[in-house]
């Protein structure tokens, strides 16, 4: 029975072995701590106020005093085309978000299901007069926490900690599988639990230093506020953390080859970075949709993160994602140990 | 009570679908001794040895380890047993040295890294990292892997296949080294000569049967034969020479023919050949080339199965 528990000095080596082995791969090290940096840093200051980017209006023909009007707004980028048919082509390909046809009265053409084209219509006829913007009083937010930095940040931070947990285990269980290594450690006494949980304690000693270094780059230079304790921001990491390596044993659990782990990765990652609310909130999905996405672990471990470092909230109030989490780590765990292929 | 041998096997069989790898296999290993699994491509071999060493379960056949069984004691076997795999490759990114300390540390009783180090020959390389060592360093460290719990059994599967010479009779020196100190081993190979070099005992696999079994000497002599003769015809005058007519020459007990050369198993080195000369004149058949050798396990097992040993 004692065989259940892993056995110190082997776990303490294996999680040595993993580390260093991890350490001295610089890809790897890129992937996991600088790449979400970089990915913070040019997304966070490319959304960081400033001026957003004008539109880009077509005009056709000679549109009497709109053109004067267009043209003095900063907001608007004026594009004349000579041609009909110039001008559609440009406006299908994208190049530019509406298209103004002098006629009169003029008109306006464009795509209406893209945002773009609904900002311009937006800007065109505050341009030309047809909406008063005096009348409606506009105040510029740039409280922290409400900018896109603020909601990008908690879940760059997610998707990067779900990254490295899956990778971390999926990776080297398959990898070791293949080089005939986990066979080589089948016919020592290493107890399988300690092989197990010196994944475990691997992740945790990346963990520590992803909270420094990508959480301290998100509150020290994007000024993305972290206001729960840090104690329950840490807990919240470390049951995320946990869950996604569970998860990472499952899908390493058959996989025999480096070639056959990455397939089944992308499998489980891509749907996550679209549906979980990383670059964009998951509410602009369809309603109907929401409750399947709510149960995606990656959005469970966003809502608490995003919950926690901009609303302050504590593990009290988050139970129902901390309790998805949980679920999504006793539940893959099981399952993956019991189809577990050791040799 | 005697002490039980350090391998009993009997009656092991392995099937994978309708491919029966190890078809009713039986083996002892006494202590203190090596023996060699010898066989081609497929013949078992591989199958035979990790159901020794419990990583696969046999279809039928008990298995006794150091006269312990792999469903009562399995930790008590593998505490006493050091493994090298067919192809295993090591962490490269970590030393020689951090690899040998992981492995020490799942054992409970062991040796000291240092002599290790030693007796594989790679001190000097202790700060190396796996992935800067040559094959045949790398195949040592495997070795030092396997031997750093002091074990009583040391199975070794192909342990110099893709060695050079040099590379080859260096593990071979350790694993001799380990046979002096009163260690058992068992090991395949596809190597007559390492076979003849390491084991007291060898024994020929084929289709996952034993056809021949015992001393390399005991072995060989089952050929009856004191040397083997083979002929090379210049092209095409081959088809002169009758095997009916070869094997009436006198000591001449086998004839085979391969491509356009032919081999001759004989009992009279000096009659045979006399004769053979004197026939091969009569019938106005040109030689290339002849050779003469004492019988090896690769002849014996040529004469048994019709193949080589090593056909790639
Ligand atoms: N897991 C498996 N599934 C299906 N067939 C297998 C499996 N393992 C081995 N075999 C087959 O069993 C036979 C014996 O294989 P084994 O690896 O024991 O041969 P071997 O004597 O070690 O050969 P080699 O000299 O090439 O290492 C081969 O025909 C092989 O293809
Ligand atoms: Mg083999």
């Amino acid at each position: 029975m004692d065989n259940l528990l892993p056995r110190w000095s082997e776990l303490l080596e294996l999680t040595r072995h993993r580390t260093l082995a991890f350490l001295r791969q610089p890809e790897g090290v890129f992937w996991v701590f600088a790449f979400p940096i970089v990915l913070a840093a040019v997304l966070g200051f490319a959304f960081q106020g400033g001026e957003p980017a004008p539109s880009r209006v077509g005009i056709l023909g000679d549109a009497g005093g709109w053109i004067a009007r267009l043209e003095a707004d900063p907001r608007i980028e004026l594009v004349r085309f000579s041609t009909r048919e110039d001008a559609d082509r440009r406006l299908a390909g994208g190049h530019i978000d509406a298209l103004v046809l002098a006629a009169d009265p003029p008109e306006l053409r464009l795509d209406p299901a893209r945002a773009e084209a609904e900002v311009a219509r937006l800007r065109v006829l505050v341009a030309v007069g047809e909406i008063d913007q005096d009348r409606l009083a506009i105040e510029p937010v740039t409280e922290r926490g409400a900018r896109y930095v603020d909601f990008l940040f908690p879940g760059l931070l997610g998707m990067s900690l779900m990254g490295t947990g899956l990778w971390s285990i999926g990776f080297s269980v398959a990898d070791m599988r293949q080089r005939k290594v986990l066979k080589r450690f089948l016919v020592t006494p290493m107890r399988r639990s300690s092989f197990l949980a010196s994944f475990l304690s691997a992740r945790m000693v990346y963990l520590a230093a992803e909270l420094f270094l990508i959480t301290g780059f998100g509150v020290w230079v994007l000024g993305v506020p972290l206001r729960s304790s840090l104690l329950e921001f840490t807990a919240i990491c470390v049951l995320g953390a946990v869950a996604f390596s569970a998860i990472g044993l499952l899908v390493a659990s058959r996989a025999k080859t480096i070639e056959g782990i990455s397939g089944l990765m992308n499998l489980v990652i891509v749907p996550m970075w679209l549906g979980s609310g990383v670059f964009f909130s998951y509410e602009r999905f369809p309603e109907a949709i929401h409750p399947l996405l709510r149960l995606l672990p990656l959005t469970a471990f966003n809502d608490a993160l995003r919950a926690a470092m901009i609303d302050g909230a504590g593990l009290a109030q988050l139970l129902p994602e901390l309790g998805m989490l949980i679920a999504w780590t006793v539940v893959p765990f099981v399952v993956g140990l019991k189809i577990f292929r050791w040799v | 009570m005697s002490v039980p041998p350090a391998v009993r096997a009997t009656g092991l069989v392995k099937r994978f679908g309708a491919l029966t790898a190890v078809d009713g296999l039986d083996l002892v290993l006494e202590r203190g001794t090596c023996l060699a699994l010898l066989g081609p491509n497929g013949a078992g071999k591989t199958t035979t040895i990790e159901m020794l060493e419990g990583l696969q379960r046999p279809d039928a056949g008990e298995i006794e380890i150091l006269g312990r069984a792999w469903a009562s004691d399995p930790d008590g076997i593998r505490e006493r047993i050091g493994v090298q795999l067919q192809e295993t490759r090591l962490t490269e990114k970590v030393t020689v040295h951090e690899t040998l300390r992981l492995f020490r540390s799942f054992y409970r009783e062991g040796r000291d890294l240092a002599e290790v180090l030693e007796v594989v020959g790679l001190t000097d390389k202790r700060n190396a990292r796996v992935e800067t060592l040559s094959g045949g360093q790398h195949q040592r460290l495997s070795l030092a892997c396997a031997l750093v719990s002091r074990p009583e059994l040391l199975f070794l599967d192909e342990p110099t296949t893709g060695l050079d010479p040099q590379a080859r009779r260096r593990v071979w020196e350790i694993v001799e080294g380990f046979k002096n100190a009163g260690g058992t081993v068992l090991l395949t190979t596809h190597y007559m000569e390492e076979a003849e070099r390491l084991a007291d005992d060898v024994v020929i696999v084929d289709a996952g049967k034993i056809i021949a079994h015992g001393s390399p000497a005991a072995v060989i002599g089952s050929l009856q034969a004191e040397s083997i003769v083979e002929i090379h015809p210049k092209d095409g005058s081959g088809d002169r020479l009758l095997d009916a007519a070869l094997l009436a020459l006198p000591g001449v007990g086998e004839v085979r023919r391969e491509g356009s050369s032919l081999t001759l198993v004989v009992t009279d080195t000096q009659a045979s050949v006399g004769a053979l000369l004197g026939h091969l004149t009569t019938v106005g058949v040109e030689l290339e080339s002849l050779r003469t050798h004492s019988p090896t396990l690769e002849d014996v097992f040529v004469a048994l199965t019709g193949k080589h040993l090593r056909d790639g």
